[in-house]
């Protein structure tokens, strides 16, 4: 592990480089680390902290608190987050709570049905073989997985002018099928993949049991595949979470999402930067936790998604 | 899988025909029949009424959108009826391609049309077929051909982030405590929405007076950290925030093949004397080439609809210098909201990635075939 362990090590098949010169090497790659390491978090610490600066505090750059500056709950309270605000009535923390709920349905209700549609179709392209007109199985992946080229402003001023027609112009029903739609390749990919990892000797023994194609998934092949849905639910709400796009051209009062709220708060005049960094803090929270606590997921997911 | 799935194949063929006898089919082709003859009656009745042939009608589409999911249904159930057996196994298809047909073939198609159209969604005039009028106004539209250079820009910058990831991975790979917790730390900024790192990065931590970031650069001898003001460092800027969201997936993907590579190969070059630098470049490197390819093509493909950030952070400014496509129909659409110019400049978009990404795909064929 260490340089003493490897070091106490009896048997060397190669010659020690000087003791020192792999010191050195250990430092660089500790000091290398600890470099990315402030990059990747120092964004967030500026973030968290700032929403507990009074204006002073932000514009002299202050960075530790209780050292520089005295922490306070501006920011929160501005949002009607604040311990002292919480219990009373806030018509900022109103909107901010219907924002949050929107992304919550939004994101949940997208990766739900993209699950469903895609575990289906998953195993359906990894058991039978198919045959739409020309089409065959590797066609009718590629079919699905091509539409990860699509740019999302191919399909949005067309989806503007539909859903104008359909009334689904600001709804969250609207935001779902898009956003479906823009994670399904991804599903479809994690799912197939799951599904050609389980024997399809399973399915035969269900079939010689009697159960029929629809039993056979559901009943024995399905509680199988958990971790793969797992991984590509956990990506999709991630992904569906973070959309700002088509939030930003199809929502605009009902169905507004936490991302276009917080484009939105960004206007030219004047930033209230304490309650810019609450909003951006409560925005990030959700995810920055899934990061920490389900991070086994995403990387299992990403890996078999994209490392093929 | 696939010798095994004839076995079956033949299995369930011998079912299908015992179940699905002739009344059933004509019941299913029946079904279908009907299911179809209402969806076109409905589109029919709602097509009057739009073009104010008759007056009873709905007052918006979304009965289309019913009536095709019906259809759809149908469809679906006199597949089983029809076929039995390999209708059933159909039914695992259909949803994932109704959907598809519904929500990407659809509007696609109809964004096709709609590019033909000079279309100002907020006048009273409606739509006004204009044919190729869109194509000669961007062929004249020198903010779309800029928009179109900065992508390439963009998109080569990918190898920077490549370059980045790739060292965070060897680190990662490497022989360390806290491996894990790097790890997590580093996967970090990809978790996080677009939208608040453009406010983060782009609008507190890079703020010309007083962000900590300019106060580093004044500190380091920078006297003027402005780092949106000019073209080439408001490109920069964005491309390093992008490059933060986006730098731990191509790391992770990368770390996957390092970890999956034979420990035994390494340990070869080592015998044979070769120092760390030489095992990088002529074992580690070829080796990881083609998951390298296949993680810079899939980056290349996510870079090229980048907009979120630019359009929260700068909104394309300086004069453009920072658009994207996607930042620029996006603009065009809301300065505008002529939505046939902006529907025939993603569609061109649209044709350049399909060809730009075939060139790749087949490039990049040639390249892992000739090293693998």
């Amino acid at each position: 592990m260490s340089i003493s362990t490897s070091a106490l090590k009896p048997v060397r098949r190669h010659p020690a480089a000087p003791r020192a010169k792999r010191a050195l090497g250990r430092v660089l790659i500790y000091a290398a680390l600890l470099f990315w390491t402030l990059i990747c978090l120092f964004p967030i610490y500026w973030t968290v902290t700032t929403s507990f600066k009074s204006a002073v505090d932000v514009t002299q750059a202050h960075l530790i608190p209780w050292v520089d500056f005295q922490p306070d709950w501006k920011g929160w309270r501005s949002l009607g987050l604040s311990p002292d605000a919480l219990f009373g009535t806030s018509t900022a923390r109103a909107e901010f709570t219907s924002r949050f709920v929107n992304s919550i349905i939004t994101s949940v209700g997208a990766s739900l049905l993209a699950l469903i549609l895609g575990s289906l179709a998953a195993y359906g392209l990894s058991r039978f073989r198919y045959k739409f007109a020309w089409m065959r199985n590797d066609d009718i992946l590629f079919f699905f997985m091509s539409q990860l080229i699509l740019p999302p402003v191919v399909l949005a001023l067309p989806f503007l002018v539909l859903y104008k027609a359909l009334a689904l112009l600001d709804t969250r029903f609207g935001l779902i099928l898009l956003y479906t739609l823009s994670v399904l390749p991804i599903v479809i990919w994690i799912m197939r993949d799951q599904f050609n990892a389980i024997p399809i000797e399973l399915d035969e023994a269900a079939f010689v049991d009697g159960l029929s194609t629809w039993g056979a998934f559901l009943r024995i092949v399905l509680p199988l595949a958990v971790p793969g849905m797992v991984a590509a639910f956990i990506l999709s709400l991630v992904l569906c979470w973070n959309e700002y796009f088509f939030a930003a051209l199809l929502t605009s009062t009902d169905a507004k999402t936490l991302p276009v709220m917080v484009a939105s708060q960004t206007g030219s005049q004047g930033i209230n930067w304490w309650s810019m960094a609450a909003l951006s803090t409560a925005a990030i929270a959700p995810l920055v936790l899934v990061g920490i606590f389900l991070e086994r997921y995403i990387v299992s997911g990403l890996t078999t998604g994209a490392g093929k | 899988m696939q010798n095994s799935a004839p076995v079956t194949d033949d299995l369930h063929q011998q079912l299908a025909v015992a179940r699905a006898p002739a009344r059933r089919k004509a019941a299913g082709r029946a079904l279908v029949a009907l299911a179809s003859l209402g969806f076109l009656l409905v589109l029919l009745v709602q097509i009057l009424h739009t073009t104010s042939a008759t007056a009873s009608g709905f007052s918006d589409w979304r009965p289309i959108l019913i009536a095709y999911l019906i259809w759809a249904l149908a469809f679906a159930i006199a597949q089983v009826l029809i076929r039995g057996e390999r209708g059933q196994r159909a039914l695992f298809l259909l949803p994932a391609v109704f959907f598809t047909i519904a929500v990407v073939i659809f509007p696609t198609i109809f964004g096709i049309y709609i590019a033909s159209l000079d279309w100002n969604l907020s006048s009273v005039e409606g739509p006004r077929f204009s044919g190729f009028g869109n194509l000669v106004g961007m062929l004249n539209d020198t903010y779309y051909w800029n928009a179109l250079g900065n992508m390439i820009f963009y998109a080569v910058a990918v190898l920077g982030e490549y370059a980045i990831a790739f060292g965070l991975a060897l680190l990662l790979s490497a022989e360390i405590r806290a491996r894990k917790f790097f790890r997590v730390v580093f996967l970090l900024p990809m978790m996080l929405s677009p939208v608040a790192v453009s406010w983060m990065i782009g609008k507190s931590l890079l703020e010309y007076r007083f962000g900590p970031a300019a106060a580093l650069a004044r500190y380091l001898g920078w006297e003027n950290p402005a780092f949106f003001a000019s073209p080439w460092m408001a490109r920069l800027s964005i491309q390093a925030m992008d490059a933060w969201v986006s730098i731990p997936f191509i790391m992770i993907i990368l770390l996957a093949g390092l970890q999956a590579m034979p420990r035994e190969v390494q340990e070869a070059a080592k015998v044979d004397g070769a120092n760390a630098w030489q095992s990088f470049w002529h074992v580690t490197f070829p080796i990881m080439l083609p998951v390298s390819i296949t993680v810079l093509i899939i980056r290349i493909i996510f870079k090229l609809k980048l907009a979120d950030i630019v359009i929260n952070v700068t909104a394309g400014g300086p004069g453009g210098a920072t658009d994207t496509v996607s930042s620029f129909i996006y603009r065009v659409y809301r300065d505008r909201s002529n939505v046939g110019y902006g529907t025939a400049l993603a569609m061109v978009y649209l044709v350049l990635i399909i060809v730009l990404l075939t060139l790749l795909l087949r490039l990049s064929k040639r390249w892992t075939q000739r090293v693998v």
